[in-house]
């Protein structure tokens, strides 16, 4: 991609946390600095492992490739290669593909002078896998309860470590994280039709066969005021989107780690707390 | 004055505290078990305070003493054995030891006999607990795919208690309101009987009792037409299979690979002794327990008036095998392990207190 003129302005030297200027370069419309040479290496590592474990695995059918954590009996310690030990590996190059990233969107924030909130944001969808294949397994001892990495495996995963709790939508934490998600999406796409609807106004009503001018924020704001009496405003919907989002991420998390280590019966009989509530035990 | 404020943080804070002061957590370490193959999730976690627990719940009594088989027969000797008869006298006296010890160890022999008169079927107890002696025996012999040779006795139900502690009967209540609420179709309150869920309250009636299809499951990847099942149906089975999960103390991929609920080749093998243990649950349901109806008193019957019936839990007290797998026939192989007169009395002619003897030949006396 060709480099816009005015873009000159916005790369500088400096901002980086690590190596000093040896790596703060850009290849073509990529900025490079340490993270992104660490970052290449993990993700090509953990690639090449995943296309190795495919290759001693039974089918190159993309959609059942499997690279299966060990057994729980191998517990905390290192497995052998081709009985989990490439998923234990891949798990560490992912973790330090994902890091990388997200250390290489600090060193741009900083050369740019501009707020941590791309990778804070980012730090969360780390923090939710990491919780999968590290915190969670930690608390209960094995790394076999990590997910495998396939297309359908880790479905199949997800749809048994629910049905070990019975009913997963009785889970509380999976049901905030739920609304969290949906929230997320029923607020974007408010602000995404709202916008829109400010910049495409239709024909204009007083002059026939003409567009009509583009509105302002103000017109946006008065919509929501107009229809429910508060409008969040043009910044402040920027920030609920972030909250909404994070803690989508946050609570998914917390609705799996405390599935088995804190939690081993059905989660309907969690609520069990509800029923027996001093008001009308 | 914006007084809800506050009201909704206090409520609020009130009912996290609640949530994690009174749903017991259980904290790492857990003790878990792999079932499939690794990386499938088919795993099960378990808090090892209360496994330690249940397993101190579930150890086996021991026989009072070793029984002599030599001798003369208990149905020579005694008046009105109609079952046990080929018992000899002291194997007859050592069951009737144990089963006082399992039934009714406070209340003792007369729980279920007349001091005065041994033979008498006058208290009712005895004209049930002769059916149920029929009905452990048949299970004995009857339903080795599902008991296999660990086999029942009457401890694996009653623990102790004249009735064992989980059973179940018809449930309705709350009942609706009627009018345009009056079909929830068994849903939307506390299922006492489907692990707590608001899935259908009343699913036993069906499968326990009743044989509704249980098998909710479309065969194809495309409807086909074929499959009938709707969500109402589904619900159902999942209200019987959280009644089997808690029963067992188990969960779902016990039995099945969620990723095809149907597919018994994907299934771990537990799913056919399951599914001999349902048949067996309404087998016993609707041939032994229907039956004496009329013989248990009311506040012997669930709150709609039917007789109290056999579910997983009342064997398996929320454990996998009940009593840990520890076989106690070996000790009762004369009374629990071969089947007596399998003969079932008229029970609608039994008057408590009145009648002497129930079925079975008239008394040579």
């Amino acid at each position: 991609m060709a480099l816009l003129s005015f873009e000159r302005k916005y790369r500088v030297r400096g901002g980086t946390l690590i190596g000093g200027d040896l790596f703060d370069f850009w290849v073509g419309p990529f900025y490079v600095g340490f993270f992104g040479v660490t970052t290449a290496f993990f993700a090509a590592l953990g690639t090449a492992l995943i296309l190795y474990g495919a290759a001693i695995g039974p089918t190159w059918n993309i959609w059942q490739i499997s690279i299966a954590p060990p057994d729980l009996s191998y517990g905390l310690a290192l497995a052998p290669l081709k009985q989990g030990g490439l998923w234990q590996i891949i798990t560490v190059c992912a973790l330090g593909a994902f890091i990388s990233w997200a250390l290489r969107e600090v060193e741009i924030c900083r050369k740019l002078g501009i707020g941590y909130h791309v990778p804070f944001a980012f730090s969360f969808a780390i923090f939710a896998y990491a919780t999968l294949v590290v915190f969670r397994p930690l608390l209960l001892g094995a790394w076999g309860n990590g997910f495998p990495y396939g297309i359908f495996s880790h479905l199949d995963w997800v749809s048994n470590v629910g049905y070990q709790y019975l009913h997963f939508h009785y889970n509380p934490a999976h049901m905030i994280a739920v609304s969290f998600f949906f929230t997320t999406t029923f607020a974007l796409s408010l602000h995404g039709g709202l916008i829109l609807s400010a910049a495409n106004p239709g024909a204009a009503l007083d002059e026939p066969g003409q567009q009509a001018e583009v509105k302002t924020p103000e017109y946006e704001d008065t919509f929501f005021r107009d229809i429910i009496g508060y409008s969040i405003g043009t910044l402040g919907i920027h920030r609920l989107g972030l909250i909404l989002a994070l803690n989508a991420g946050f609570w998914s998390a917390v609705c799996i780690i405390i599935s088995g280590p804190f939690w081993n019966k059905g989660w309907p009989q969690w609520w069990s707390w509800w029923l027996e509530l001093p008001i009308w035990r | 004055m914006k007084l809800w404020l506050p009201f909704a943080a206090s409520a609020g804070a009130l009912l996290t505290i609640a949530s994690f002061v009174g749903a017991g957590w259980d904290a790492p370490p857990v003790a878990s078990e792999q079932i499939g193959f690794r990386g499938t999730g088919m795993v099960h976690h378990r808090d090892i305070e209360s496994e330690a627990a249940l397993r101190q719940a579930n150890v086996v009594p021991q026989a009072p003493w070793q029984a002599d088989p030599a001798g003369d027969k208990a149905g020579t000797l005694y008046q009105n054995v109609q079952v046990l008869g080929d018992l000899s006298d002291d194997q007859f006296n050592q069951f009737m030891a144990s089963i006082t010890e399992w039934v009714a160890p406070e209340t003792g022999c007369n729980y279920c006999h007349n001091p005065e008169n041994m033979a008498s079927d006058e208290i009712y107890q005895k004209v049930v607990a002769r059916r149920m002696i029929q009905m452990t025996q048949a299970i004995n012999v009857d339903w080795k795919p599902h008991v296999a040779e660990t086999g029942v006795t009457c401890y694996t139900c009653h623990r102790g208690k004249h009735i064992p502690a989980a059973i179940w009967s018809a449930s309705l209540e709350p009942k609706p309101a009627g009018n345009m609420t009056q079909n929830r179709q068994g849903q939307n309150v506390v299922a006492d009987y489907a692990g707590k869920s608001s899935l259908p309250q009343n699913a036993l009636m069906d499968y326990l009792l009743g044989d509704q299809p249980i098998r909710v499951h479309s065969t194809t990847a495309l409807p086909t037409g074929t499959n009938h099942a709707g969500t109402k149906e589904t619900e159902h089975t999942w209200a019987l299979m959280m009644h089997m999960s808690e029963s067992l103390g188990v969960n779902c991929v016990t039995c099945h690979n969620s990723r095809a609920f149907n597919d018994w080749d994907q299934s771990p093998p537990q799913r056919v002794t399951a599914w001999h243990g349902i048949k067996m649950a309404r087998y016993l349901n609707t041939n032994y327990m229907e039956g004496l109806t009329p013989v248990f008193p009311a506040n012997r019957k669930g709150p709609e008036g039917d007789v109290l019936k056999i579910g997983c839990a009342t064997c398996h007290n929320g454990v996998q095998k009940p009593l840990y797998g520890v076989s106690m026939l070996k000790d009762y192989v004369a009374a629990m392990t071969v089947k007596g007169s399998t003969e079932v009395p008229d029970f609608t002619t039994y008057v408590p207190g009145k009648t002497q003897v129930l079925g079975g030949p008239p008394p040579t006396q």
